[in-house]
């Protein structure tokens, strides 16, 4: 798999490459600024990009703009955005465009390496990787004002898993239920918060999402 | 046409007001005379108060009436001894105010100037209405023998005549009169100003003041924030690295005796790393928050409005402004935003974003109970002085039933 890497700090970056190459990755560019982000990007057309938020020229959210931009010149083009903060807002602005292959994660994620992989490939084949800091955020937002209350405690669990984008075999695994009891979680789930159901992970995380997100 | 009727009148009571206060002044004076005797004392503080409440009248008149704005003049009172010794400091310091002194020359002027302005502006058009009903007056009144000089025109029973030569007259007199009321109550307005609004020194002076307070209070509060933050560095991140590298210095020595518990070990230091990141970055986010850093106010405002409990809806964008002043209105409304979410009982919040007139404007309405003050609760108290230091006020209206209306307005020199 063809990978671009985009980080400005050089033992970070070089530790993700490492990383990457040790998972079978091929790293085509890593970089280290916006601009050449975006260049590459466009030029390469890869597999999936790992992108730092913060990058030179101006250190503000070049990252999430060069990311975005360049979704919109090669439609779905997977992308992983880390990050030191995870903002909402952020998160909102990725996944506007609803096509998937969207990733935004704490930068300490990474220290989990199997996770972190697991994450990347997720996004290359076009899934997303949430934050569960982002999804407990939106969680505890929306509980004030949306039927998320009438969710038993091991529903809002599985929804929490599955906001992240995790499919139904991860989530079973994770909480070390069987696939059989997930999925019942799961239509009873989409039933309360009356959503449309969809044998698809990546659109029923969109679903998810966009149910979130208000 | 209304607007030029209603200078009439205005002017008018422009001129009546200036003879109402002119007995005012007079009692001012008379108290003055009697401090010796010591009842003065006692006298002279509540007339003062009296005629700069005649003054306070005559200078809404002129925003209102004139469009002049007049700010007060006045220096605030300081704190004053009890007793007869804080009634002599009292009286000291209000006659030595020199805004009273211009107080008490615009009681005396204002009969002759503001009195001509006014009743110029009154009796112009009635002069003008008299001309034009001289041939009436003139019919009924001619028995008893009228003679009047209309102007140039003599009016009387030899040359009867001549009452309908002031009909012309008259009329243009009106004319005259309606044309030059407006400018003579605006006239009024400007003379208002000239004595009683601040004179450059004191208006320097008054600035002053109150940049001495409010950079008094910009560092007592920057102070406490260092406070904080090292108080949250002790507590927090510091205290986790130390832990860690104890349990490091355990896990050294566990290594070959122990290898499964130094694993054991090994996870904890990185659970407590993460727990130290976190209470970092909320740190930081503290400080100075990503969003605002990236993007500005704006966007940081609608952030916030994502994070927010309540259904924010925000509306309007700004320009990147200088960053102290975006940081201090985005603190602004983020204490704004956690009282309506912990008192007011809200559900629903809207953010307006403005910047007029090079002033940044920002309106946040809540559908809650109302019945906030700036006095109960300290955080809006907090608000007003972060923002001061930027010359940014608060205005605050919550009646009791709702809705709160919270405006923010911070002068931007860009």
């Amino acid at each position: 798999m063809r990978a671009v890497i985009a980080e400005d700090q050089v033992l970070l970056r070089d530790g993700l490459v490492r990383l990457l190459e040790a998972h079978g990755f091929e790293i085509v560019a890593a970089v280290d600024n916006g601009p050449s982000l975006l260049r590459e990007l466009v030029a390469h057309k890869p597999d999936v990009a790992v992108a730092d938020v913060r990058l030179p020229p101006s250190f503000t959210d070049e990252g999430i703009r060069a990311a975005i931009e360049a979704r919109g010149l090669v439609p779905g083009l997977p992308v992983l955005v880390l990050s030191q903060y995870v903002e909402q807002l952020y998160a909102r602005e990725l996944l506007a465009d609803g096509a998937g292959g969207v990733g935004y994660l704490l930068k300490d994620r990474v220290f989990d390496t199997a996770e972190f992989v697991e994450a990347v490939r997720r996004v290359a084949g076009g899934g997303t990787a949430m934050d569960p800091e982002v999804i407990a955020r939106l969680l505890t937002r929306g509980r004030a004002v949306r039927p998320l209350d009438r969710l038993t405690p091991r529903e809002s669990e599985v929804l929490a898993l599955m906001a992240e984008g995790r499919s139904n075999a991860a989530i079973a695994a994770r909480l070390v239920v069987s696939d059989g009891a997930v999925a019942k979680h799961t239509t009873s789930i989409f039933h309360k918060l009356d959503l449309q159901a969809s044998d698809d992970d990546n659109r029923r995380v969109l679903a998810v999402l966009a149910y979130l997100n208000g | 046409m209304k607007k030029t009727i209603r200078a009439v009148g205005h002017g008018i009571t422009l001129f009546l007001l200036s003879l109402v206060q002119l007995l005012c002044l007079t009692l001012v004076l008379v108290a003055v005379c009697l401090i010796p005797l010591g009842v003065g004392l006692y006298l002279t503080p509540p007339l003062i108060r009296r005629h700069r409440a005649f003054a306070d009248r005559a200078r809404l008149l002129a925003h209102d009436w004139s469009g002049v704005t007049v700010s007060r003049p006045y220096l605030p009172e300081p704190v004053y001894r009890p007793g007869l010794l804080g009634q002599a400091e009292r009286c000291r310091f209000l006659l030595a105010d020199k805004a009273t002194h211009r107080d008490l020359l615009w009681g005396f002027a204002d009969p002759v100037v503001g009195g001509f302005f006014g009743l110029m502006a009154f009796a112009l058009p009635v002069y003008g209405l008299e001309g034009i009903l001289m041939p009436a007056i003139f019919g009924a009144f001619r028995d008893v023998g009228f003679e009047d000089w209309y102007t140039i025109i003599h009016v009387h029973d030899g040359q009867p005549e001549a009452a309908w030569w002031c009909v012309p007259l008259g009329v243009l007199l009106l004319l005259l009169g309606l044309w030059a009321a407006p400018r003579f109550v605006r006239a009024h307005g400007l003379w208002t100003r000239s004595l009683l609004g601040p004179a450059d020194a004191e208006a320097l002076a008054r600035r002053v003041n109150e940049l001495t307070r409010t950079r008094a209070e910009t560092i007592d509060a920057s102070a406490a924030e260092l406070r904080r933050i090292e108080r949250d560095l002790h507590d927090g991140a510091q205290a986790r690295l130390v832990a860690m590298g104890m349990t490091l210095g355990a896990v050294e020595q566990l290594i070959e005796k122990d290898p499964d518990k130094a694993r054991l070990l090994l996870a904890e230091t990185r659970a407590t790393s993460v727990k130290a990141l976190n209470e970092l970055r909320d740190l930081v986010r503290g400080i100075h928050p990503p969003v605002l850093a990236d993007r500005g106010l704006s966007d940081a405002v609608r952030a916030l409005s994502l994070d927010s409990g309540l259904d924010v809806e925000v509306s309007g964008t700004l320009p990147r402004l200088e960053p102290p002043l975006e940081s201090a209105a985005y603190f602004a409304v983020s204490e704004v935003l956690a009282n309506a979410a912990k008192h007011s009982g809200a559900r629903r919040v809207w953010i307006d974003l403005r910047l007029e007139d090079g002033t940044l404007r920002i309106g946040v309405t809540d559908d809650g109970v109302g019945g906030a003050s700036v006095e109960a609760g300290s955080g809006l108290r907090g608000i007003e002085r972060r923002l001061a230091a930027f010359d940014g006020v608060l205005a605050l209206s919550s009646p009791p039933g709702g809705p709160t209306i919270v405006t923010l307005e911070i002068p931007c020199a860009r």
